[in-house]
């Protein structure tokens, strides 16, 4: 152990062991015939946030619910803190806290009574009133769960997750439906939870929360991770900036491309979508305005932007991410 | 980081803090699971409140019983032999124990199944042996509740308990325990495959018959041939074992705490095996 300062400090309370806290490999499942997840590996170190990011039916959902012991893999092995999620479910379960995409709560039960009740569970939980307050559900403690918005019932399933103070926890979508103050206080929470040496994993199709709380991301789609790293390691695999374009498909970019200074890359990743990524300077915009108006190519949305995610995403895919 | 991807702006980050968070520390892991007593008296009770915050429920196990039994014993439209309230007492009461245990049951199972409750509970710490045993002692409970207003009700119709009350308790916990277990049985077969509208109108339309032919309003003598039959019934078991009991003052046949002891095995085997938790 040296002194210095590291980038990126191990949190407080960080378990000394270096053992993973999951780890998928080649994990299969089938629906009938459908393949819902196609082969899936991925490590999940302790005390950080992991997000699986992509888009609705990637599989994100059956992998989190066989890590948790819901559902039996087709194929493949599932450690969770070294534990086999089905067979060794009750040693497991205490352990973790899971947010599911839905529902999960009594539609009779009040808010208040329901994050009492599972609090209850825990040998040693959080103050389940203190952390209705942190949600902003005291006011709606004693509201029956079917009366709450969506957006209540989110925060509430997130409350259900953290109360017992798991280890890891799993949240699948946390912040679908909610507005973005209680967005942002679900980000907060969920630094928090790193901050205190608790592992996240959660799956996101939103690329800047991903960007913003994941220290390491998988992008998922059709059941396999097709790209895994940190989001800086991801999105400058390519290059920091972009130049971005639509135009009628199927134009022909060798012209583009002999005009381009060494190192930058022309490419049209979906149809219509054109993409020139590399060292973005002035001058590239204009060779590539040039290089239009020779073909009488009237381009539209035409930007310079910083490369996310979601570049990274439709390059790997051909597709665009938000559904 | 504060433009995001989309171009939305973060608030600052202090400004919309709700200022409960208690600093580092506050969710450092301490997991562990609760000790097993502790769990089982929270979900009972839980399940309790619910079952008795639930209208069509209270109404189904307490409101319609009272009224069937203050109806049948004070007007003469049913045909029965001996003292009217000796023979309504046990057999609404077998009814209250059916809709507790069965109707009840199986509704409130099959929508918390629907609205993916058991599913959620079933990734918490909680061990599922110890919901659905929640789930049978709030019924539990319920029944007690049933058999001291039904008793009391009763008593102020002129019921006349008969036996040698040692044996004649005894018998009765039997019975309803039997009863009870053979109901619950029932309950989660249907709630555990079917989906939740079907399991409403399963649940519901099965309670009317067994009303019907179960020896609970009308003495099965009434049925000529089709006796036998529905004899078998667990219905008719318990309604008949306590009839026997408490009207007759004998000791309950064995035959009918067979007939309830095989419903219970076959439905709560069958229900382990076939119960989909989501």
């Amino acid at each position: 152990m040296s002194d210095a300062v590291l980038a990126d400090p191990p949190p407080s309370g960080a378990p000394s062991t270096a053992e993973p806290a999951v780890v998928v490999d080649g994990l299969v499942r089938r629906y009938g015939e459908r393949v819902a997840v196609d082969g899936l590996s991925l490590t999940v170190p302790r005390a950080r946030v992991f997000a699986l990011l992509g888009p609705n039916g990637a599989g994100k959902t059956t992998t989190v619910e066989t890590c948790v012991g819901l559902r039996r893999p087709t194929g493949g092995s599932v450690r969770v803190l070294g534990l086999d999620p089905v067979r060794e479910t009750d040693d497991l379960r205490p352990r973790i806290g899971v947010m599911l995409q839905s529902g999960g709560v009594y539609q009779g039960a009040r808010c208040g009574e329901m994050l009492r009740l599972v609090a209850s569970y825990a040998a040693d939980p959080l103050d389940p009133d203190r952390l209705l307050e942190r949600l902003g559900l005291a006011s709606l403690a004693r509201t029956p769960y079917r009366r709450l918005s969506g957006g209540q019932q989110q925060r509430l399933s997130l409350a259900m997750a953290i109360v017992g103070r798991p280890e890891l926890v799993f949240l699948d979508e946390p912040t679908v439906g909610l507005d973005p103050q209680a967005r942002h206080e679900t980000w907060r929470i969920i630094e928090s939870l790193r901050r205190d040496g608790v592992t996240v994993l959660l799956t996101t199709h939103h690329m800047d929360e991903a960007e913003r709380l994941a220290d390491h991301v998988a992008i998922v789609d059709h059941g396999r991770v097709i790209a895994s790293g940190t989001p800086g390691e991801l999105i400058r695999g390519g290059a920091d900036r972009e130049v971005r374009f639509r135009a009628s498909p199927g134009v022909p970019l060798d012209g583009l491309r002999s005009r381009l200074p060494a190192g930058t890359v022309a490419t049209e990743p979906a149809p219509g979508v054109y993409v020139v990524a590399g060292a973005v300077d002035p001058a590239l915009v204009a060779s590539i305005a040039t290089w239009c108006a020779e073909r009488d190519l009237l381009v539209e949305g035409l930007q310079v932007k910083h490369r996310t995610l979601e570049d990274v995403f439709l390059e790997l895919t051909g597709r665009e991410l938000r559904a | 980081m504060s433009a995001t991807a989309t171009g939305r702006v973060d608030p600052d980050d202090g400004a919309a803090m709700t200022g409960v968070d208690a600093g580092p520390g506050t969710f450092a892991p301490r997991p562990g699971r609760a000790p097993l007593t502790r769990m089982v008296a929270n979900q009972t009770r839980m399940e309790l409140v619910l079952m008795m915050r639930n209208a069509e429920q209270v109404m189904l196990s307490l409101i319609v019983p009272i009224g069937l039994l203050v109806v049948c014993t004070t007007v003469s439209f049913i045909e029965v032999d001996g003292d009217r309230a000796d023979f309504f007492v046990p057999g609404i009461l077998a009814l209250a124990i059916m809709s507790a245990a069965f109707t009840s049951q199986a509704i409130a199972t099959g929508f918390d199944r629907h609205y993916g409750v058991l599913k959620r509970l079933g990734a918490t710490a909680l061990p599922r042996s110890v919901l659905l045993g929640a789930k049978t002692l709030a019924v539990l409970a319920i029944e007690a509740m049933q058999i001291v207003v039904l008793c009391s009700v009763g008593l102020a119709l002129g019921w006349t308990p008969s036996g040698e009350p040692l044996t004649a308790v005894l018998s009765v916990v039997a019975l309803i325990a039997l009863g009870t277990a053979a109901f619950c049985g029932m309950a989660f077969l249907l709630a555990g495959t079917l989906r939740a509208m079907t399991t409403l109108a399963a649940a519901n339309i099965i309670w009317f018959v067994l009303l019907g032919v179960g020896g609970i309003a009308f003495p099965l003598s009434e049925f000529g041939g089709a006796q036998g039959l529905f004899e078998l019934l667990p219905t008719a078991a318990l309604s008949s074992g306590l009839r026997t009991v408490l009207a007759d003052g004998e000791v309950v046949p064995w035959h009918l705490l067979l007939t309830l002891g095989l419903w219970a095995v076959v439905t709560l085997t069958a229900a382990t095996a076939t119960f989909r938790w989501e």
